[in-house]
């Protein structure tokens, strides 16, 4: 019961930061330069018919007609047209997203298997050389950024070693994709059998992934260490030592479960990060994400793509941070009970 | 009465920056069956890093230097870690003086006393689980089956303190090692956590090894008295020839500065403070201390010498009669 009363809480929270967030991407829309309807008519049109259209879109209402409108256009799914592609952006969106949702899944879950250990070794082997090697890797992780470390990736195992694929999108040229499941390749391609499609994607992938991942599994890999230094030093360790566990019970069962309550914490981080990141990789990978197509729509000045991204980012932002908290709740009993 | 753990001129150093500094300096006591052994001191004699030395859990800087500490006719200082993992928990039991904190937040208490059994005495979950209820009502937990349920931070102190004790005697060690067990309690509540000590460690065969500074919790609880200061055993004795004849001068001021309502006499306190253990000098650590101090104290340290049965202590000034019996 403590629990259904902690998930109903933090979902009351979740509304207004929503309706915080529509007011954000409106407002973003309604300051931002240039007239809405003069780039929807052209440059060729006269005054008049400009305002014959202002009046059509509803340009002339006050600010919060404008929002209402938005906003029911929002919850009825209606994000606008996009420019360069000629559909609706909600379109664009459906056709895209699980590209970024594979990539980004894939690249969480090579910072996690990745991190976590390393983290672990580098406390419970303080100050030796795994340590080092550690701080290393994860100094190097933060300070490259992503299109440096794709851009290297790509010149070493692809034009050097010949190991990995042309960055051209999620399929290696002539094969067909998995029937559709949930959209995510890999994911179909597993489901149905479809061995090709399966070595294709994880083949395409793998660089993208890597990239993305290492930059994220960094944070991952200090958050561990530095949380498992001092509950490696608590004591209840020390008790679980003098009580006989088994050491790997007591570093990978006592001490690890605790400390992945603050990684929990810092996932939300990691997720912005990722979701940043994300937009560079597809660029530098030609992966057809919606990253991808949003700095695509940045460069040909299309603004209903970007406001709908944001928007988006925004949003999926908030439903991490709110399965967040209630993963953290699951975990910790002392969190229910606040 | 034979002993259960011999503890045999132990010896445990740290690295520091400025050199090493001997925290325990060839210590030598044992603990017999059925008995509370008090070790008392003040902060920093090195009671703490005995009972860690003793569980083989000292760690880096610190090592153990020398010595050895015999268990049921094994040498736990010659034991490899997978070794002393099996001692640990079954044969040595630790409780420690900070229950509230010593509990693993995210396990329910009864999953904590449970593992006990599963890891140590090879049961079954369910039988495993119905064994941990038994011990928390043994302690004393009222409603065990509900408490079993619940999280170290839904405990108080002494609760908490009670299910330590819980899962130290699980496996029927035979030796409980007692660090301090009742500090941060409130006098009642440690007054009944060390009669559930006595009772249990009675009940369950275990010896115990209870630390502390205060005398008071010695003089009701323990059987026999060693007297720790500044790394070294000063005095072994049984606990009441301890309180009625102190012989070394550390243990004569230490009783001295018991405070008392029943009589006139006034409290005094300990000149000087426990010497730094950093190249600390081959004497007696007591010497700048102590009112019959002479040139040899500080060349020679002073053996153990029985001066009435069971009754040993290590000063040369009892030794040559300079400082009169009390």
């Amino acid at each position: 019961m403590a629990f259904l009363g902690y998930f109903l809480r933090r979902l009351s929270l979740v509304i207004p930061t929503l309706v915080g967030v529509t007011i954000i991407t409106f407002t973003l829309t309604y300051v931002l330069p240039g007239n809405p309807a003069v780039v929807k008519a052209g440059p060729l049109v006269s005054p008049e018919v400009v305002k014959e259209l202002e009046r059509a879109m509803g340009l002339d209402q006050p600010a919060w007609v404008q929002y209402w409108r938005y906003i029911s256009g929002v919850v009825h799914g209606d994000l606008g047209q996009s420019s360069s592609t000629g559909r609706p952006v909600l379109e664009d969106f459906k056709q895209r997203l699980p590209a970024t949702l594979e990539l980004t899944l894939a690249s969480l879950l090579i910072a996690l298997v990745l991190g976590i250990p390393l983290g672990v070794q580098s406390a419970v082997h303080r100050d030796t050389a795994i340590d080092h090697v550690g701080r290393i890797v994860g100094v190097a992780g933060v300070a490259m950024p992503t299109f440096w470390t794709g851009l290297l990736a790509l010149y070493a195992f692809f034009y050097l070693l010949g190991v990995a694929p042309p960055p051209l999108g999620r399929l290696g040229a002539g094969i067909a994709p998995p029937q559709a499941i949930s959209g995510l390749y890999v994911v179909d391609s597993l489901l149905t059998g479809n061995w090709t499609a399966l070595g294709s994607a994880l083949h395409q992938l793998m660089l993208p992934a890597f990239t993305l991942g290492l930059s994220v599994m960094a944070p991952i890999a200090r958050m561990v260490r530095s949380t498992m230094l001092e509950i490696l030093e608590s004591d209840y360790i020390k008790a679980a030592w003098a009580a006989g566990i088994p050491r790997r019970r007591v570093i990978y069962g006592d001490a690890l479960a605790n400390a992945l309550i603050p990684l929990v914490t810092i996932l939300g981080i990691v997720f912005g990060f990722l979701m940043a990141g994300n937009a560079v990789v597809e660029s530098v990978f030609a992966w057809p994400g919606i990253g991808n197509y949003a700095i695509t729509s940045l460069m040909t000045k299309d603004s209903g793509p970007i406001q709908s991204f944001v928007l988006f980012v925004a949003l999926l932002y908030v439903i991490v941070n709110f399965v967040i908290d209630i993963v953290y709740g699951l975990i910790d009993p002392r969190i229910r009970l606040e | 009465m034979t002993a259960v753990v011999e503890v045999r001129d132990l010896s445990v150093g740290f690295a520091t920056d400025y050199g090493e500094v001997e925290a325990v300096d060839e210590v030598s006591f044992e603990v017999r069956e059925g008995e509370v052994l008090g070790l008392v001191g003040e902060s920093g004699s090195g009671k703490s890093v005995t009972a860690t030395a003793i569980l083989r859990l000292i760690r880096k800087p610190g090592r153990l230097t020398q010595g050895s500490i015999m268990l049921g006719g094994r040498d736990l200082c010659r034991l490899n870690e997978d070794e002393l993992q099996q001692i640990r928990g079954t044969e040595i039991a630790l409780i420690s003086q900070t229950p509230r904190t010593a509990l693993n937040p995210l396990l329910t208490v009864g999953q904590q006393v449970a593992r006990m059994f599963v890891l140590h005495a090879g049961l079954t979950k369910a039988e495993s689980r119905k064994r941990a209820i038994e011990m928390l009502a043994l302690v004393g937990i009222p409603e065990p089956e509900r408490r079993a349920r619940q999280y170290a931070h839904q405990f108080s102190g002494g609760m908490c303190q009670r299910v330590m004790i819980a899962m130290a005697l699980a496996t029927r060690p035979r030796l409980l090692i007692a660090d301090e067990p009742t500090t941060g309690l409130d006098v009642s509540t440690a007054a009944r956590i060390l009669d559930l000590l006595r009772e249990l460690g009675r009940e369950t065969g275990a010896s115990i090894l209870l630390i502390t500074h205060d005398l008071g919790v010695v003089a009701t609880t323990c059987h026999r008295v060693a007297v720790m200061h500044a790394g070294q055993v000063v005095e072994v004795a049984p606990v009441r020839a301890l309180f009625r004849h102190p012989a070394h001068p550390y243990t004569r001021a230490l009783v001295r500065s018991i405070p008392r309502v029943d009589r006139e006499i006034t409290m005094e306190p300990i000149p000087g403070a426990v010497p730094s253990l950093l190249n600390a000098p081959a004497g007696c650590r007591y010497a700048d201390r102590c009112p019959w101090v002479e040139e040899r104290c500080r060349r020679q340290k002073p053996a153990m010498t029985e001066i009435a049965p069971e009754h040993f202590v290590a000063c040369f000034a009892v030794e040559d009669g300079r400082a009169a019996p009390v």
